[in-house]
């Protein structure tokens, strides 16, 4: 495992006409938390879509633990990737979603198991055994036989954090998990997000918690208008920020 | 003190409300006209010379109807089962990203969609006017042993049912949350995969109501099929009527038990909805199987 988990250099992203990403040069170190802060529309979500290829980069490179996404490299030319391997990039990548996108026909351990069984042919016993132990983690022991429509939001985020980290993911991206979440369901997601980066999870996470980003991010980057603005640690970036466009978000947000 | 103390309000609960209910005289009134009209009806197709009464009895069990009843039963299944697996194919096959295989989809749901069931039966049926033989290269059999009327039957049902069935499973597809899909690409599934263990289990419960209306509409429109002669219930029904004179007899007993029979899966189909309707809060209104049968047009209709 190289010390480099994420390298973004010069990555562009466009829908169309509109131009999302101008430019992005990032780096994510192993074990780091990594915090993306800014406005709606400025790209951050995007950026994070991008990293396990649910969007495709329009230009620059993107690679995670070494290997470009979504490409392979053959001389100094790119051939864009089969949906297969796609896939199997993918599976050591875990994503958490701002609404949860639990499988509403499945029980909460059976969100857990079946990628773990399906995907990676883990055994049923090991699998379930590995789930029991995830959503114990999370707080949910009680709650492993329930739908997600009989959970709360913050329940089922959690299950959604279990089910992700049941691929043993190498990298974890958190795109506004408590952002859906009635304000008295957010701790219990932060707190879970907290022992995560604790143990040494490499996290990513797109948020608009500037107290989670300040206690638990090594490094935090604003965003506006589809580039970076500013980067640095938390004392940095939140609480001496050097641009006018970083302090007139945060005076907002704080 | 502007406060009440909890205590004093709990104390004095009020007694339920026990007020006179609306008296839906209207209601009474139509219900009275109805009985009558239906009496009259009943009474003047009960009473009536022209309708031997002990043969529609004699005949109502005899062994030819319940051969009738097998084939209509087999044609129904064998149809649906088929028709609901082509259904599948070319709903996926329609919403994939390859532009040929949608092509073939929609040239495919043009064609059989496009033209009346009973005219596709006659074209199966036929086929041996056109085609003597088929097969590739030299192996061929004849056509007219292939085709028989229930093999035409039931492969002018089958294939004019995936048609419709494809819809019913685009629509299906197509109402689950984008969000899954994304879901389950990030935890790495293939496309087939989320297809098949997330997307299509998600979809069945908008698939499963139309498609038991479909079953319905399967076995009567198997009816159809006299038209070949494959011996089904109408078939059976009709030959029987014409040889010893009583059509009309002969009416009544297939009508007798094609009622019978959806009857039976309207019931079976209220069923199989609520299993379906696992994991998910709105299903508590549903209509069941009597209310269905009632109003089967106006309930799950609007996929033609």
């Amino acid at each position: 495992m190289s010390a480099v988990m994420v390298k973004a250099e010069n990555v562009h992203k466009s829908f169309g006409h509109v131009e999302v990403l101008k430019g992005i040069d990032l780096e994510v170190k192993n074990g780091e938390v990594f915090c993306l802060l800014g406005p709606s529309g400025s790209g951050k979500s995007t950026f994070l879509r991008c990293i396990n290829h649910l969007e495709q980069v329009s230009a620059g490179r993107l690679s995670v633990d070494g290997a470009l996404i979504g490409y392979r490299e053959v001389g100094d030319k790119l051939h864009e990737m089969k949906p297969k391997e796609i896939a199997a990039q993918r599976r050591d990548i875990g994503m958490v979603f701002q609404r949860f996108n639990l499988f509403p026909h499945l029980t909460a351990l059976e969100n857990v198991m079946q990628a773990p069984v399906k995907i990676r042919g883990v055994g049923k016993a090991e699998a379930r055994e590995q789930a029991l132990r995830l959503l114990d983690r999370v707080g949910l022991a009680e709650r492993v036989d329930n739908y997600p429509g009989q959970l709360s939001g913050g329940q089922q985020q959690r299950v959604a954090i279990a089910r992700a980290l049941a691929m043993k993911p190498k990298l974890m991206l958190f795109d506004e998990p408590t952002s859906a979440l009635d304000p008295e369901l957010v701790g219990e997601v932060l707190d879970v997000m907290k022992d995560l980066a604790r143990e040494g999870m490499t996290m990513i996470v797109v948020t608009h918690e500037i107290g989670f980003a300040r206690e638990v991010a090594d490094t935090v980057v604003f965003m506006d208008g589809g580039v970076v603005v500013e980067a640095g640690s938390p004392a940095e970036v939140i609480d001496a920020p050097q641009h006018d466009r970083t302090k007139s978000f945060l005076s907002k947000v704080l | 003190m502007a406060t009440t103390t909890p205590a004093a309000r709990t104390s004095t609960a009020p007694a339920p409300i026990k007020a006179v209910p609306i008296r839906h005289y209207g209601q009474w009134a139509s219900a009275a006209v109805v009985l009558l009209l239906a009496g009259g009806l009943l009474y003047s197709v009960a009473a009536n010379d022209n309708i031997q009464w002990s043969v529609v009895g004699d005949y109502m069990f005899r062994p030819e109807i319940f051969h009738g009843i097998g084939i209509t039963l087999a044609l129904t299944v064998l149809s649906m089962v088929l028709g609901v697996i082509g259904g599948v194919l070319l709903a996926v096959m329609r919403l994939s990203g390859n532009p040929v295989l949608r092509a073939v989809s929609g040239g495919y749901l043009w064609i059989f969609r496009g033209t009346p069931v009973l005219v596709q039966i006659v074209i199966w049926f036929n086929l041996a006017l056109v085609f003597p033989r088929l097969g590739v290269g030299s192996f061929s059999v004849d056509t007219n042993h292939v085709i028989s009327p229930f093999g035409a039957a039931l492969l002018a049902l089958a294939l004019n049912e995936a048609a419709y069935m494809a819809e019913i499973v685009r629509g299906g597809i197509l109402s689950v949350d984008q969000g899954q899909t994304e879901a389950a690409h990030a935890l790495g599934y293939s496309g087939a995969k989320t297809m098949r263990l997330i997307v299509l289990p998600q979809a069945m419960r908008v698939i499963v109501p139309p498609t038991g209306n479909e079953v319905v509409t399967m076995l009567k429109t198997t009816a159809l099929v006299y038209a070949i002669g494959a011996a089904d219930l109408f078939t059976e029904a009709y030959n029987f009527g014409s040889k010893n004179f009583t059509l009309f007899e002969m009416y009544l007993v297939a009508s007798f038990w094609y009622l019978v029979m959806t009857t039976v899966l309207s019931t079976l189909q209220s069923r199989l909805e609520k299993k379906y309707a696992k994991g998910s809060h709105a299903v508590t209104t549903r209509t069941g199987g009597i209310t269905r049968l009632f109003f089967l047009r106006n309930a799950q209709g609007g996929v033609a």
